[in-house]
This record gives structure tokens, sequence and C-alpha cells, in this order.
């Protein structure tokens, strides 16, 4: 009976029911008695809990009031209505910016798409951004066509329908190759081509989201052994403000970029990977970040959205890391080997010698 | 790094339709931190849009924009219910922000899909550390939840009566079919003990 006291007290205490006698009793009763101030500390703490709950509810069926309004007047979407929310939402983006003609074209290829997932309704996740998957698309057969034009004399590929393009680069001359881990988990199927547009297949070995590293593995019997990498691994940290530059393959043609190390850390403070100021774009996923001296500093990994020119590159210790993992998992033993060729030279033959060791990385 | 917008320095970007809302805004905190229904719609009429448009874009559905939508207002309705609050940019930075950020952390969670391209034109502040106490409370507020469920009828109902919908023990004794609410007090009593018991026990093995 006591203790249905208490916890009484400690609710009328709780609700600011009592009167100022009864609140210095029963605060004395607290400060004297351990044991009753346990059990009011505890049922305040479970009152609270209440409380909030209570809170919380009625928030959430007011909310729900209003969403079912909303919906009736059509200013929401329809909760079940999951196709045609992508499609009416599409349209009404690309209905105010683009031309009459080529907003017709997208619509018609928005349909297509949409057609698609109906019959991969489980796979939502798989499926990348609707629109951005339908103009790689284009851009493939656009591809096909320019190479069809360019060289008949290069034996044909068989076709490769990728839907996402990154970058990555060699790790030694066996045909490890270094991406990121965002870029590795989007596929089942991977392939790396070459400068020269040679493709072979190749498997993930590695991927570790948290650093975001990811160790491919050439896995080709046509893939033959490269010539010793020109690049070395830099294991400490680079210096502020240090010229960088980057290659990597936002486009089907490989691209260079160059700019500088603005920070030490990368986003909200993450210490394993730097900040730094170069104009890059999707598909440079995965691409060498070096300094001058040929030394790779880091992968580029990704930038921030809202801002222009803040990207952010993981620093090269984690490729130590990846390696030193792999090993000790008994996987694998892939030697790094340190013999910078490229020091010293002007950033055209650096450039030339480097293009033939940074790959184009597709999947689907 | 990530820009920290004030509430001054987001003034550069404001249209004229909004700079002259400064109170208009703290009427509406105001009235969602009392669950007022026509605050809580403006706030939808005014922000879900882009949300929604947002999480569409990104690979999701009418549904998730639903979902993380109601996440980001319980945690605003919390922030403009505590004594001490005061925040410093705009309701639609701050939820359009709390959103994003939410519904990043699930698509990372399903690993599958990476989206370096959102083309974000809406600013953002971080808000990471709200969404952090926000989740780890909300593991309390389960807890809460699940002991709730697991009590059984009448408790549940007479606990829910009196805790959720603060009604008082004589129109619970009404309600219920007591004779008379010093019974029904009893009643609820020994529900009450139960319950915690459930919850501080979850409380314990969870830890």
């Amino acid at each position: 009976m006591e203790k249905q006291f208490l916890t009484d007290a400690a609710e009328r205490y709780y609700h600011n029911e009592m009167t100022p006698e009864e609140r210095v009793y029963f605060e004395k009763l607290r400060n004297d008695n351990p044991e009753a101030d346990q059990i009011v500390v505890e049922h305040l703490f479970f009152l609270e809990q209440l409380d909030r709950l209570s809170r919380i509810q009625k928030l959430r069926q007011v909310m729900n009031t209003v969403e079912d309004k909303l919906e009736v007047e059509g200013a929401i979407q329809l909760k079940n209505n999951k196709f045609k929310a992508k499609v009416i939402h599409i349209w009404k983006r690309y209905k105010r910016t683009i031309s009459v003609a080529a907003a017709a074209a997208v619509v018609v290829s928005v349909f297509t798409a949409s057609g698609v997932s109906i019959f991969s309704q489980n796979k939502k996740a798989a499926l990348t951004p609707l629109v951005d998957r339908k103009l790689n698309q284009m851009e493939h057969k656009l591809n096909q066509m320019e190479n069809k034009l360019k060289d008949v004399a290069t034996p044909q590929t068989t076709p490769f329908e990728a839907n996402f393009r990154a970058t990555g680069f060699l790790l030694n001359r066996n045909g490890y190759i270094i991406t990121n881990a965002h870029v590795a988990n989007l596929a089942r199927n991977l392939i790396v081509e070459n400068a020269k547009g040679v493709q072979f297949t190749a498997e993930s070995i590695y991927s570790n989201t948290l650093t975001d590293i990811a160790i491919l593995k050439i896995t080709d019997s046509n893939f033959k052994r490269t010539g010793p990498l020109p690049y070395t691994f830099r294991e400490e940290d680079a210096d502020l403000a240090e010229q960088i530059f980057t290659l990597g393959y936002p486009r089907e043609e490989i691209v260079y970029n160059q700019g500088y190390l603005s920070a030490l850390s990368g986003y909200y403070g993450d210490t394993t990977s730097y900040q730094i100021g170069i104009s890059v774009n999707p598909g440079n996923s995965g691409g060498p970040v070096l300094n001058k001296n040929g030394e790779v500093i880091g992968v580029i990994t990704s930038k921030e959205t809202n801002a222009d020119g803040v990207v952010f590159a993981i620093k090269a210790e984690s490729i130590y890391q990846a390696v030193k993992e792999i090993k000790e998992r008994e996987q694998d033993t892939i030697k790094i080997v340190n013999d910078n060729s490229l020091k010293g030279h002007d950033r055209v033959q650096q450039i030339k010698s480097l293009s033939n060791y940074v790959f184009k990385v597709k999947g689907n | 790094m990530k820009k920290n917008l004030g509430y001054f320095s987001s003034l550069t970007v404001l249209t004229d339709r909004q700079v002259d809302n400064f109170n208009d805004e703290r009427a509406l905190l105001k009235g969602l931190a009392s669950h007022d229904p026509h605050a809580i719609e403006l706030i939808y009429r005014q922000n879900y849009g882009v949300i929604e448009g947002f999480i569409i874009k990104n690979n999701g559905f009418a549904e998730d924009a639903r979902d993380v939508f109601q996440e980001a207002m319980v945690i605003l309705f919390e922030k403009a219910q505590s004594d001490s609050f005061e925040l410093n940019c705009l309701i639609k930075t701050y939820l359009f922000s709390v959103s994003r950020r939410i519904w990043l952390k699930r698509v990372q969670k399903n690993k599958k899909t990476y989206l370096p391209e959102m083309d974000i034109l809406e600013e953002t502040i971080p808000v990471e550390e709200d969404l952090e106490t926000h989740l780890k409370r909300n593991e309390d507020l389960d807890l809460m939840e699940a002991a709730m469920n697991k009590i059984g009828e009448p408790c549940k109902s007479l606990l829910e009566a009196f805790y959720l919908q603060k009604k008082s023990m004589p129109e619970i004794a009404d309600q219920f079919g007591y004779t008379n609410a010093d019974n029904a007090k009893t009643q609820k009593y020994k529900c009450l003990n139960r319950l915690k018991k459930i919850f501080f026990s979850q409380y314990k093995t969870e830890e």
C-alpha cells in the first residue's frame, strides 16, 4: 500500500497537483528515504515515457486526418499509387523545364520505364533513379552507334547493357582494381573497360561500406598482366593546399581534372577522408586522386550536393587497410609495389602514362 | 563542409513571400506544439510537396514520403514542445533537412542504391544531432508501445484511457463499469505495475 501511495504522490507531483505544503513534505520524504526516492524517480521516468507516447500518438492522429483531407483534395499523392506517383512527378518536373518536343520524348521513355518496374516490383531498391537510368541507356545506345561508325577495325565486343558507370584504377599489375563500395554494391555483374575500350569481366572481392572502398578482381581470361604501375600509394596524410588531379569517366571518354586539397577531414569531420576542391561529376566515383609526384592520396567518393566544388575523397590509408583485411581473411595476398615513375615528369606525360591504368567500371 | 545557415543568413536566399512570415512561423510552431489541426495542415500544405517530390525522385514511393514526413514532423514537434526551444532556421529548411537525412539513412540501409546525383536546390542545415537523439528516444518509445501491447485487456484500455487519452477516474469507472472511481483506481494501479514491470524488464534486457 505504501508503494501505491508513493506512485500516486509521484503522479500528482508530476502533474503539479500538490499544494505547496504537500510538495515540501514530499520532497523531504524523498530526501530522507533513498528507497522511496528510487521508486519515485523510476515512476517519474516511466510517466514521462507514457506522456510522450500519448503526445506523439495524438500528433499522428491529427497528421493522418490532415493527410486524408489533402489526399481527397489532390494536394498530395495517393498513398498506394506506386507507379503513378513517379510518372506524375517526373512529368511535373519536366513539363516546366524542357521544350515540348523533349518533354514528349521523356514522357515516352518514362512510361516504358514504369512498365519495366511493374514486372520487377520487388526490386525497387535495385533500380537506379528512373530518369538517370534511362539517360544512361540512351547514352549507351548512342555510344554503340558511335563505336560502330568509328572503328570497324576493332573486334566487336559483346554488348554489355550497363545501367551505371563509374571509375576504378589498378591496385597492382595483376588486375586488382580499386573503386567505391557504393559502386561495387550496385551491381550483380561487373565489367571494367580500359582506355582502349576493351572490356573485362570482374568481380568484387572486397567491399567495405564504412570506408566505401571496394576491390575488384579482373576474372577475364583475356586479361594480361599490365606493365608496372607508374604511381604509388601514399599511406600518410597529404598536405593541406597540395595540388591534386584526377582521371575518371564522367563521360564515356576519360576526363582529366585538377584542384587542391581543401581539408584533411571529410563530411562532418570524417577523418578517413579529405575534402578537395575539384570539379567532378557522377561517374567520377572511384577515381584516383594524385598529387604532383604521382602518389595516389585518395579515391573520389562523393560530392556535397548543395555546394559547389566540395568533393570528398577517401584517404589512401583505407586502401592499405583493405589489402590488410583481405590478407587476414586469407582470401588473397595482394602485393603493392612502391615504385613511382611519374615523379618529375610534366603533367601531360604523367596523364599519358596514367590513363592506361584507370578503368571504367560498369555494371548491371 | 556543410553550410550552417542561421536564420539571418538564410534571409538572403528567401523569396519575398517568405520574408514577412517570421511571426507566422512562430505561430505555426506554437500550433504544432499544441496539436492544432489548422497549424498542422498549414505546415503540410507549405512543405509536404517538396519533400514528397524529393523522395519520389530519389527512388521512393508516396508511402515512403508519408512515413518520412511524419517522422520529421514528430522531431519538430518535440523540439517545439521543449522549453529551451529555438529554431534558428525556417520550418521549411528544417523539415527538408531532417526528411532528407532520414531518407538517405533508409536508402543507405538498403545499400543497393547510391544517390550521388540528387540535385537539391533547397538549402539544408546539419540535423545529424537532432536525428540521433530522436532515434535514441524512439527506442524508449517503442519499448513502451511493445509493453502496452503485451499487458492484455482490460489493462491496456484502462491505462490508455487514463494515461494516453487523459480521461478522469470517474469517467473511466463509468466506461469500464466499475462501481466507483476508487475501485477503478486500484485496478489502474495494478495494471500500471504490470506495465512497469514489462517495460523495465525489456529495458534491461535491451541494454
